[in-house]
């Protein structure tokens, strides 16, 4: 993790209300060409993490510095400049439904490029090309499988060849080989194209697989990183029971709730 | 009785509120309506969807709403033996005030809920995000084609509303009853005004144009993304929108036809 760092955040805070911050006081650093996981039951905030990442929320104190820019410091200028360096994968690949898969992945390019349309069909059949999926570029996204769809939509996220790649839950609702080829497809593209990726998820064993290094996220809190291997190896509580899919632990299995005689005797009265 | 205020002054508070975004989402749409303008194919394919695929509830309501007059009017009509004036009042209510309400209203029930539902849908899985995130502004690229779109057709689709509309009165009181046909048009021709009559029912129809399309795309981008928050903003359209469109059609025939200008 020697290599320049391309995500700096330092100690952020953010809230959607003011009773339950998402994050509090969040620290984290990702060098060039990495791929780094961020991890944690669901609810914890990766997903509010790679939102302010990509400055779609602003954080409430500290600084989050991304590609060199401080992100919590654009105007929706900046941030729509900044964006144009980035790529990101949504959860169910969010194509545009009224577009064929060739149109989707051109899409950026027509937005924001004036390439000539036998040089944009060039690009886009190689993106195509790339998450093996040429073959269907006339198809419409409710032809395709689940898994398709979510190659597709990297084939688009990368329309540009941007420097850096988010990924939002990437593997949620994927068969096994579906799984393994989005995986392999992100490892790939990353070290090919020079990227740096961040990789949202709580399939344990697929991201460690993948990535680099990992931040283990508990409810607003980065409680634990390192390498995959040294994770495997830790004694921390919360991470061996993340790691190891335990029902009980630091993170409880019962939702907060008042002692159980009581809430029993408050509705046999009621 | 406190919490009861309390909840009272917190919904009015965010009906307000919710107003003022309203209006601030109507000027920035404007402001960023250099796309759907600049590269017009994108507002040529909303036309399609918003106009000409209303064209048959237009076309058969129309139709149908002039048979209705052609029918009401001769009862009335001819109790006072001037029938052949059937031609001015078919025309005359369906230029001034039917064509552009009724139209209104069914653009708002076919094209305005269906606007609402596409956006809120892209919303609730995710593609407008993903247009922002590809530096795509989402208001340039999805909402003022869009609203452009409803703005052009809605007059076009209102004067075709009235036009199906004459040619039905036309059937059941020429065709039908026996109106004599020469006193029917010279009559509607002769009475008929252009500015008075014609260009203030366009008017109307280009207000209520920028009402409804208005009032869909802010539901639709307002929806929240789920099942059934789309389903509450597209209800939400049809019913304020209707009711816009009542309410500023008093309005209007208040400033246009009354005073000075009465007929």
């Amino acid at each position: 993790m020697a290599s320049p760092s391309i995500v700096e955040i330092e100690n952020v805070t953010f809230g959607y209300d003011a009773a339950r911050p998402a994050l509090d006081g969040v620290s984290l650093r990702i060098g060039a060409g990495s791929v780094v996981g961020i991890m944690g039951q669901s609810g914890c905030g990766k997903t509010t993490l790679l939102r302010i990442i990509a400055g779609w929320l602003k954080a409430g104190s500290g600084s989050a510095r991304v590609l060199g820019e401080r992100v919590d410091k654009l105007d929706s200028a900046g941030i729509f400049a900044l964006r144009r360096k980035m790529g990101m994968l949504f959860q169910f690949g969010a194509l545009f439904t009224d577009m064929t898969v060739f149109d989707n992945v051109a899409f950026q390019m027509r937005e924001h490029t004036d390439l000539p349309s036998d040089l944009v069909n060039d690009l886009v059949l190689m993106k195509l090309e790339a998450v093996g999926l040429r073959g269907a570029a006339r198809l419409m996204p409710s032809e395709l499988s689940g898994g398709m769809a979510r190659r597709v939509a990297l084939a688009r996220a990368i329309a540009l060849d941007p420097q850096l790649m988010l990924y939002d839950e990437p593997f949620t609702g994927l068969d096994p080989i579906s799984l393994g080829v989005i995986a392999r497809l992100i490892r790939t593209l990353n070290d090919s194209l020079g990227q740096t990726s961040i990789v949202v998820s709580h399939d344990v064993q697929e991201c460690f697989d993948l990535v680099d290094y990992v931040y283990m996220m508990s409810p607003a809190h980065i409680v634990a990183h390192g390498t995959p291997a040294e994770l495997r190896r830790s004694q921390e509580p919360f991470v061996g029971q993340f790691v190891r899919g335990e029902t009980d632990g630091p993170i409880p299995f019962h939702y907060p709730a008042p002692p159980y005689q009581a809430d029993l005797e408050a509705l046999g009265h009621g | 009785m406190a919490e009861l205020l309390g909840r009272l002054g917190h919904t009015v508070t965010s009906k307000i509120w919710r107003l003022g975004f309203a209006a601030r989402f109507f000027a920035y749409t404007l402001l960023h309506s250099g796309t759907a303008l600049r590269r017009f194919g994108l507002t040529v394919r909303e036309i399609y969807f918003a106009g000409v695929m209303s064209l048959v509830i237009i076309l058969v309501s129309g139709m149908f709403v002039g048979m209705v007059l052609g029918l009401q009017g001769y009862e009335t009509l001819q109790r006072y033996g001037s029938s052949e004036a059937l031609g001015i009042l078919v025309a005359l209510s369906l230029v001034r005030e039917l064509g552009p309400v009724v139209a209104g209203l069914l653009f708002a029930s076919r094209a305005g809920s269906a606007i609402t539902a596409e956006i809120g849908l892209m919303k609730a899985t995710e593609q407008i995000a993903a247009m922002e995130m590809m530096a795509v502004d989402p208001i340039a690229r999805v909402v003022a084609p869009r609203f452009w779109a409803g703005v052009i057709s809605m007059p076009l689709l209102a004067a075709l509303f009235s036009a199906m509309g004459i040619f039905g009165g036309y059937l059941v009181g020429v065709q039908l009853i026996g109106v004599d046909e020469g006193a029917f048009w010279s009559q509607m021709q002769a009475s008929v005004d252009w500015r008075e009559d014609v260009l203030n029912g366009v008017i109307k129809s280009v207000v209520f144009g920028v009402a409804v399309t208005w009032i869909a795309v802010f539901e639709g981008y307002d929806a929240a993304p789920t099942a059934e928050g789309v389903s509450g903003a597209t209800t939400r359209t049809v019913v304020t929108s209707s009711l816009a469109i009542l309410a500023l059609d008093f309005v209007l025939t208040a400033l246009m036809f009354t005073g000075g200008n009465a007929r």
